[in-house]
């Protein structure tokens, strides 16, 4: 036990630093001259669609990658070239990786025993009794179900007490009720011991309910980094924009500037969007409004200053989900604007096919820096009809996914 | 309507169909019942029976009689005692040889040359390949190799590294060697086959967890591969104890090497003394399975076989 990073257990969060990685497969870049710090102590998610490199980003960090170039510290040391067993890191991984032959106590002794902690057994019984697993001590990890065996993987991890653990989506094979229960329990840990946590996700709602700082990862690359809140209500590119939650966007150019607005022509319709929640403030600019911002009026309302008025426009669809209906509404040269509204009384407001303006606070729109070419974005076929057939794929998806 | 107790109707399954199904079982399983019955246990019935018989008196060279003569085991392993331990040693000792040979090899080929299908059918076809060539002219071709003028060996003495009168044939080194050589391909494609299923995410995890790459492989790789190890060296502790090739005169032994199968081919083809060879017999197929039983047992994975 010569090096106090795996001796012993952390007595905080370190830092994690990544310098200028990249890392090539063959055939592809995983990771672009990724620069990343993350403060001791924090809850750091990663977030991004499949294939973004956040993954890899992990196996770097744990070490069962190397990187073509760059380099990774843990506490301020370089741990670029050291081996995945000698790194203060612990990894819940997305598969469990749960030892078969071995009891869940022995899975999740095994850390422990490997740094010859005295107290290995006890200290395995608490982590177990923490996921609530305790009386399952004794069974091999074949015997038990998905959820389990991902709470036993959390368990082998946490016991450790790493200065950074890492979480490769170590929430998905949890049903909605056990998942909220160790989110907060992870937040538990995670601010009792002040551990820095690492979570890999393409699950926008989990990054954002559970992490202080999220990264929005695209293409091997960090599109947008910042609190949850910020990156919704102020998503600087066309990628987070959609990604995270729903955003209606339109591409017009600057008419005119004012000392603290920018004014947008979109065909015939001027949008006006704040200066500082603009990246761009000249030439062709894609400008930006989250779908719960818009007001759906029956009748042309009032203009008033600090107001945007689009319409009037036209109800193609009306989805009740519960809290809120969701339209769709076209408006001609717009296209089709989704529009958020809560139920505050029965039933939708207006119906299909309806004449509707939409209005919104000048201070809820943002401009992005890029134009939505720039994102994948598929043509929105939005009927109702479709939007089941496309969330029963993605179910399905995330079921093949699991098995 | 014969078909009809094979079809799964909306009726639930009946007893009398249970039953029909199990006397087709039965009637397909009859001609293996009737060669077990014929070629193993008539056989084995026969060999305890002779193993029993006690000498004519005043009768021929190889004339035994009806008897029970328990007596005959004591002879026996007073006479051949040290063949008998001879032959579990030396299978120990081959076993382990052929072991630590063949694990490297079958993760080798199993895990390394994973993402190399083309290679690892290659490899694989090496391991079986000396199947192509009989077993005995393969054994024989090791005793020209080894003999005291042989390659090897006559190179050795003109460089003057061994002396004149060195010999390796016919030695306790040669047959345990032969053994082993003999046996790898038994072991190394069960293990191989282990290996091959093997998840590299539990080394990964297990590297992750603070193990290094030994105690990685000692507490992971190892168990996780140990329905191939066992299968593996059952397949060859079992033959390679009651080998009689190896060990004989004719190819890398000699009288001093003589394992339990020479005593038991002397004896019944030589000396003709039957009741001796059958009681040699019965007491390897004994030990044999004692011996494997306990070590099944230990290794707790009875589910392996």
């Amino acid at each position: 036990m010569a090096d106090g990073g795996a001796g012993g257990f952390a007595e905080a969060g370190a830092d994690l630093e990544l310098v200028g990685i990249t890392k090539r497969f063959p055939g592809f870049t995983a990771i672009e001259d990724l620069n990343l710090t993350i403060p001791a102590g924090s809850f750091f998610a990663l977030l991004g669609p499949s294939g973004c490199g956040k993954t890899t980003t992990l196996r770097l960090v744990a070490g069962l990658e190397d990187p073509t170039a760059g380099r990774i510290l843990i506490g301020g040391k370089d741990v670029t070239t050291t081996k995945p067993y000698q790194r203060p890191v612990n990894t819940v991984f997305q598969s469990y990786a749960l030892f078969p032959h071995m009891t869940v106590l022995e899975n999740v002794a095994f850390g422990l025993k490997r740094r010859r902690i005295a107290d290995a057994i006890p200290r395995a019984h608490e982590a177990l009794r923490l996921v609530e697993l305790d009386h399952v001590a004794q069974r091999k990890p074949a015997q038990l179900s998905g959820g389990q065996q991902q709470r036993v993987a959390l368990a082998r991890a946490v016991v450790n007490r790493p200065a950074l653990l890492l979480l490769d989506e170590p929430l998905g094979a949890l049903d909605l009720k056990l998942r909220r229960q160790m989110q907060l329990e992870l937040k538990d840990i995670q601010q009792d011991v002040g551990l820095t946590f690492l979570h890999v996700t393409h699950d926008q709602e989990e990054a954002m309910t559970m992490a202080d700082t999220v990264a929005v990862m695209n293409k091997g690359e960090i599109e947008q980094m910042g609190a949850p809140e910020e990156l919704y209500e102020l998503p600087k590119t066309a990628f987070v924009a959609n990604f995270l939650g729903q955003s209606n966007l339109f591409t017009g150019t600057v008419s005119s500037t004012s000392a603290d607005s920018i004014v947008v022509s979109v065909g015939d319709t001027k949008i006006e969007v704040p200066r500082e929640r603009a990246q761009r403030h000249a030439g062709a600019v894609t400008i930006g409004v989250r779908p719960e911002k818009l007001m759906l009026h029956t009748s042309a309302p009032k203009a008033v200053s600090g107001t945007n008025v689009i319409g009037p426009g036209r109800v193609t669809d009306v989805s009740f989900s519960g809290v809120s209906t969701q339209y769709q509404v076209a408006v001609k040269g717009l296209g089709s604007i989704v529009v958020f509204a809560q139920n505050m009384v029965f039933g939708p407001v207006v119906n299909v096919g309806a004449e509707v303006w939409l209005a919104w606070t000048v201070d809820h729109g943002f401009g992005l820096a890029d134009d939505p070419a720039d994102a994948p974005r598929f043509e929105p076929d939005t009927s109702t009809r479709s939007l089941a057939i496309q969330k029963r794929e993605s179910l399905e998806a995330e079921l093949d996914d699991e098995a | 309507m014969a078909f009809g107790a094979f079809t799964t109707t909306a009726a639930p399954p009946t007893d009398a169909g249970a039953r029909k199904r199990s006397k087709v079982a039965l009637i397909l399983l009859l001609p293996g019942l009737a060669y077990l019955a014929l070629f193993f246990l008539v056989p084995l019935v026969s060999l305890v029976l002779t193993s029993l018989q006690s000498k004519v008196p005043g009768g021929d060279i190889g004339e035994y009689q009806f008897d029970l003569v328990f007596a005959n085991y004591g002879t026996v392993v007073g006479q051949y005692g040290e063949h008998i331990l001879r032959s579990f040693g030396y299978a120990l000792v081959a076993t382990v040889l052929a072991l630590l040979f063949s694990y490297p090899l079958a993760y080798f080929l199993g895990v390394t040359l994973r993402r190399f299908p083309l290679l690892q059918a290659l490899g694989l076809t090496l391991v079986i390949a000396p199947f192509f060539i009989s077993f005995l002219l393969r054994t024989l071709a090791w005793k020209q190799i080894l003999s005291d003028e042989g390659m090897v060996l006559g190179t050795l003495k003109n460089l003057s590294v061994l002396p004149a009168d060195a010999h390796v044939t016919g030695t306790a080194g040669a047959v345990i060697f032969g053994l082993a050589y003999n046996f790898i391909p038994f072991m190394t494609l069960p293990i191989y086959t282990s290996l091959e299923k093997l998840d590299l995410r539990y080394v990964e995890a297990g590297g992750d967890l603070y193990a290094s790459p030994a105690r990685t492989f000692f507490s992971v790789t190892l168990p996780l591969s140990a329905p191939g190890v066992i299968s593996g060296t059952l397949l060859t502790f079992i033959p390679a104890a009651g080998d009689y090739v190896n060990a004989s005169n004719s190819f890398l032994g000699s009288p001093d090497t003589a394992m339990i199968g020479n005593a038991i081919e002397s004896n019944f083809l030589t000396q003709q003394n039957y009741p001796a060879a059958a009681s040699l017999s019965i007491i390897l197929m004994a030990t044999i399975l004692v011996l494997v039983a306990a070590y099944v047992r230990r290794s707790g994975t009875e589910d392996l076989v």
